[in-house]
């Protein structure tokens, strides 16, 4: 199977009081085309780090990292925004929602940007889908936090991405709603057959991904299939 | 605690309270001018009168009280003074000025500034002549080169720069040409029936009680109709019209610094939002209501106080550039020191009205539960229910209320002021509201997204969306206004001088001139729209009120006003187009016996409390007339014609003293310049008024008021705009995250800096747009109501106006945010690690 993500020797080093910080020490794995991969570590291991490196939202000291067939590295800040609106979608803890525009509009965003005219039939399909066409036009101060988590999850398959980046997803959420905004997480993956890298701290969620990817220190401590 | 929990935000309070930097600064100059002007006008108010005393009238001095004149003071100078054409024989120019025949040395205090300096002196001694420097610049004149006046042409020895009591205003209205007085009887235009004011100075040895003096004469010189005028009454005179202008610009400062005041309310609002958690946490750790309270407005009180003192300090700068702004208006020159008590003055009412407006907000803070450490989404009671509120609400009006009293000294007029101001503000916030609505109502959804985003941001959560409207719509109405009312009252001139209607008044013609005038007019094919006589007269007696009476009855309906003017009337057997008769009956000619039936106009009459059937008694230059009045007239005094308070039927004054008035049409400049040339030469007594030259000095004279108003409306257009900067700043963090966002989602650097721009763009056009409106509204009322002219705004100019706020806006906006375009969207992960 093709591979839509693949890092190759990634380091990322900050300046740091002076001194050279590792954060990422010598990454290399490679995601395939709609598989499901969690990665899980403790607070300060470079997960939150890796995610923007694979996404195109940093870029590596070292290494190489390959998005969809395109070498990341001698990209433009442009080029970089281009390719994650055609290929990536995001889900993150804090929904991220443009508190100045409705659910419906927020959904919108992504496939406007590309300059797509006649949206809206998209947008309120997605939103039928996650179960808030009734609450399309309501703006995201007037929505609870798993119905934002629910937009936010409409916003991110709207632009039919190759690859969806969720970043603790349930983090804000109770049990209750974490469940089911999960459970339509992996459905909508699943339909539209898009490749799913998750990071999070649950571990009953990472069991629920196809692979699970341990971080510490800034190294892959294990990769293991589910 | 305050001082601590201050610690990492002191820079943002500091730029909330910088909104009423600009207030405090305003009022600051404004008071600090005051006082200059008092402590000048205290110094030199012996140079703005020129004398000890003044005595003046509009009749020569009659034989009783010539002696008393010749023995007042220990020297005496005369001058009359009247308007009159002068004629400047090297480039053919004539214009009506205001001639002032003067003998002896007045001034003895101050000087008749010129050039050279000797002019002002030396000309009394020969056939010299000293011409204002306006005329002289525009008929291109020189020292050297001679006038006209009357019959005698005079050297023209020196420029007047100035003369006691003039300011840069009078001096454009009415030039002054001054010569020896012993001339004027060669002149020719000491005539009867011209009007002259006859002026006496005298100068008192030093340390002389000369109001103890005018006071004693008073009674004397009331009866021959003469007025005294000593430093003391000059002092309080100048002082109490600049009082009334200081008064004027200190409420304008005090409505730029209520709108730094919300932009404050609306700052601390958010500040106090963004603190909501770390006062929680105090609370959970023990802190009483009233304490977090108490925390964050002694906070409030630090920078408001700091922030006064800032604005004090840059008012104290700005102060010494008014005497420039205002320099056509003085008397004087104006010597400008610091006020300390203006200082103290701001900077007292820039703390109290900061506290004021910031207690809005900061009383929700005793509402704030310390259960919200545990949940964020824990919901206080809503504001608006705080009893405490509306006091805070009637704390601020009461402010406003009081501080304008202190300004005006009337309870009404603070009334008046306070309740404008709050609908001015209401009417303004709807206008900006309707205007929000009605874009984002009917904003075209087909429209791009980045147009969309942008017009969706006015909308983020703690915007100061309206607060930002008013105070830049406010400015730009005052601006406009000022713009549409200039080409009103200029168009209300051009009006009155297009088509048939006439652009050249003749007064002064007398009688045996008459048929002369009229063939010379003839001649050049000028048609004689108007000519009317016109009799000088006084009013003795209303029924049995003399002037005496009315004076001291001042329960007597009659007023006194009445008595104290000359009154011009004419005669004729017909009423005019222009006239309406509301009351009693015309008579066209007057009956062979019994008192001569009079018309008068309808509001005068009402405003001095006669009516029909009333018994005046007037004094023909000597000659006493009873008349009643038969009829009361409503008169459209709208356009160029003569027109009359006071009407006289056919049969009575033919034989009286008296003048003609002649109005024509000049079709051109050049013709018109013709026309002039000849009647000044033939007949120099004769004064004629030039529509196109009205026009020009109302033109500068509207510039020069204009100046002073858009000084003052750019006070309010600046803090609008530093009301705009902290309100970027403040929100700076969320539009970082929003930026950031869009970044994340594939937004190119171009799309946020259009949404940026736009977004700038449709505040700043907004802002303007309300402000256009209002002007064009409030424009439209004076057109329709005072003026009486069809509106026909210049939308040129507007949208200049429209243009430079709206571009200001993005301008300001787009600094202020300048870093959101360079952030790494990996930011927007950051904010949850």
């Amino acid at each position: 199977m093709n591979s839509i993500l693949d890092l190759q020797s990634v380091n990322k080093t900050y300046q740091s009081g002076g001194r050279d910080l590792t954060v990422l020490d010598n990454v290399s794995f490679s995601v395939e085309t709609g598989a499901s991969i969690a990665i899980v570590g403790p607070s300060g291991s470079g997960k939150t780090t890796l995610l923007g490196l694979c996404a195109g939202l940093d870029r590596a000291s070292s290494g190489s990292v390959e998005l969809h067939g395109t070498k990341l590295n001698g990209l433009t800040e442009n080029q970089l925004a281009a390719l994650r609106n055609r290929y990536v979608g995001f889900i993150f803890q804090n929904f991220q929602l443009m508190p100045t525009l409705t659910a419906i509009e927020n959904v919108m965003v992504p496939l406007e940007l590309r300059g797509e005219k006649n949206v809206r039939p998209v947008a309120i399909d997605l939103l039928d889908k996650v179960g808030l066409a009734d609450r399309s036009h309501h703006y995201p101060t007037q929505l609870s936090g798993g119905e934002q988590q629910r937009v936010s999850l409409a916003r991110a398959f709207s632009n039919q991405p190759q690859i969806l980046f969720a970043d603790e997803p349930t983090g804000n959420l109770d049990a209750e709603t974490s469940e089911k905004v999960i459970q339509l997480l992996f459905d909508l993956n699943q339909q539209a057959g898009t490749t799913l890298v998750l990071v999070t701290h649950d571990l009953d969620l990472a069991a629920r991904t196809q692979r699970i990817v341990r971080i510490k220190g800034g190294k892959i401590v294990s990769d293991a299939r589910v | 605690m305050a001082w601590r929990d201050s610690r990492r935000s002191r820079s943002r309070l500091l730029l909330f309270i910088s909104s009423v930097i600009l207030g405090i600064a305003a009022l600051v100059a404004i008071y600090s001018l005051g006082d200059n002007l008092r402590q000048n006008i205290d110094t030199q108010a012996a140079a703005l009168l020129g004398a000890d005393l003044e005595i003046s009238g509009n009749q020569p001095a009659s034989p009783k009280i010539k002696p008393l004149l010749d023995s007042l003071g220990e020297d005496r100078s005369e001058e009359r003074r009247f308007a009159s054409m002068v004629y400047f024989p090297k480039g053919g120019g004539s214009r009506l000025a205001q001639v002032r025949a003067l003998e002896g040395s007045y001034p003895y205090y101050g000087e008749l500034e010129t050039v050279p300096v000797s002019a002002g002196r030396s000309f009394r001694d020969s056939r010299h002549a000293l011409v204002d420097q306006t005329l002289m610049l525009q008929y291109d004149a020189k020292v050297g080169d001679s006038v006209k006046v009357g019959e005698v042409t005079f050297l023209i020895a020196g420029t007047l720069l100035k003369a006691p009591g003039q300011t840069g205003v009078s001096a454009t209205v009415a030039p002054a040409v001054y010569i020896p007085l012993r001339y004027l009887a060669q002149t020719g235009l000491e005539e009867k029936g011209s009007r002259i004011n006859y002026l006496y100075f005298f100068k008192y040895p030093p340390k002389t009680d000369v109001e103890r003096i005018a006071k004693g004469l008073e009674s004397r010189l009331d009866l021959e109709d003469l007025d005294s005028k000593t430093v003391e009454s000059q002092k309080e005179s100048t002082g109490r019209s600049f009082e009334d202008l200081t008064q004027f610009l200190g409420l304008v400062g005090f409505i730029a610094l209520l709108l730094g005041c919300v932009g404050v309310a609306s700052a601390v609002h958010i500040y106090i939002r963004e603190k909501l958690n770390s006062i929680a946490l105090l609370r959970c750790l023990g802190v009483k209501s009233s304490q977090a309270f108490v925390i964050y407005l002694i906070q409030i009180v630090g920078v408001g106080f700091l922030g006064s003192v800032i604005g004090a300090a840059l008012g104290a700068v700005i102060q010494q550039f008014l005497p420039l702004v205002l320099k056509d208006f003085l008397p004087f020159a104006l010597i400008t020191e610091i006020s300390w008590s203006a200082i103290g003055q701001g900077v007292l009412l820039g703390t109290i009205i900061s506290i004021l407006f910031a207690l809005l907000p900061l009383i929700s803070v005793r509402n704030i539960a310390p259960l919200r450490v545990l949940r964020a989404s824990f919901e206080s009671a809503p504001a608006s229910r705080d009893p405490l509120r509306w006091l805070v609400y009637g704390l601020i009006l009461a402010f406003v209320f009081l501080f304008t009293y202190l300004q005006t000294d009337s309870w009404l007029d603070a009334l008046v002021f306070t309740v404008s101001i709050l609908g001015a503000f209401l009417l303004l916030l709807a206008m900006a509201s309707l205007l929000i609505w009605l874009v984002r109502r009917f904003f075209p959804s087909s429209w791009s997204y980045v147009w969309r985003q942008a017009l969706a941001n006015l909308h983020r959560p703690n915007n100061q969306t309206s607060i930002l409207i008013v105070s830049i719509g406010l400015g730009t109405a005052f601006i406009c206004t000022l713009i549409l009312v200039q080409s009103l009252l200029l168009k209300r001139v051009t009006l009155s001088t297009s088509g048939n209607q006439p652009n050249i008044v003749l007064f002064d013609i007398q009688s045996d001139q008459r048929d002369a005038v009229l063939d010379l007019a003839e001649s050049q094919g000028l048609p004689i729209i108007q000519s009317v006589p016109v009799v000088n007269m006084r009013l003795e007696k209303v029924n049995d009120v003399t002037p005496a009476i009315a004076q001291k009855d001042t329960s007597n309906r009659v007023s006194r006003r009445i008595f104290g003017r000359e009154y011009r009337v004419s005669y004729r057997d017909t009423l005019t187009e222009f006239e309406e008769l509301k009351r009693g009956r015309w008579e066209g000619t007057a009956p062979a016996n019994g008192p001569v039936p009079i018309s008068m106009e309808e509001g005068f009459a009402e405003r001095n409390g006669v009516k029909v059937g009333d018994t005046l008694t007037f004094n023909v230059q000597g000659a006493l007339l009873t008349t009643v009045i038969g009829s009361l007239r409503e008169v459209d005094w709208n356009g160029v014609r003569t027109s009359f308070l006071v009407l006289f039927p056919k049969g009575v004054l033919e034989e009286a003293p008296q003048f003609h008035v002649l109005l024509t049409r000049v079709p051109s400049s050049e013709g018109s310049a013709n026309f002039q040339r000849a009647v000044v030469q033939r007949f120099p007594n004769i004064s004629i008024i030039d529509l196109g030259l009205v026009l020009k000095v109302l033109d500068e004279l509207l510039e020069k008021i204009g100046f002073v108003i858009r000084f003052m409306a750019g006070f309010s257009i600046l803090t609008g705009l530093i009301v705009l900067i902290s309100s970027v700043l403040i929100s700076k963090y969320q539009r970082l995250q929003e930026s950031v966002l869009l970044r994340t989602l594939g937004a190119s650097r171009k799309q946020i800096f259009s949404i940026t721009a736009l977004e700038y763009f449709f505040l700043g056009a907004l802002a303007a747009a309300t402000g256009i409106i209002l002007a064009l509204a409030g424009s439209w009322g004076l057109a329709k109501f005072t003026f009486k002219v069809d509106f026909e705004p210049q939308f040129l100019p507007l949208l200049l106006v429209f243009l430079s706020v709206s571009g200001l806006t993005v301008l300001i906006g787009l600094v202020n945010s300048r870093g959101i375009l360079s952030r790494s969207p990996l930011e927007v992960l950051r904010q949850e690690a």
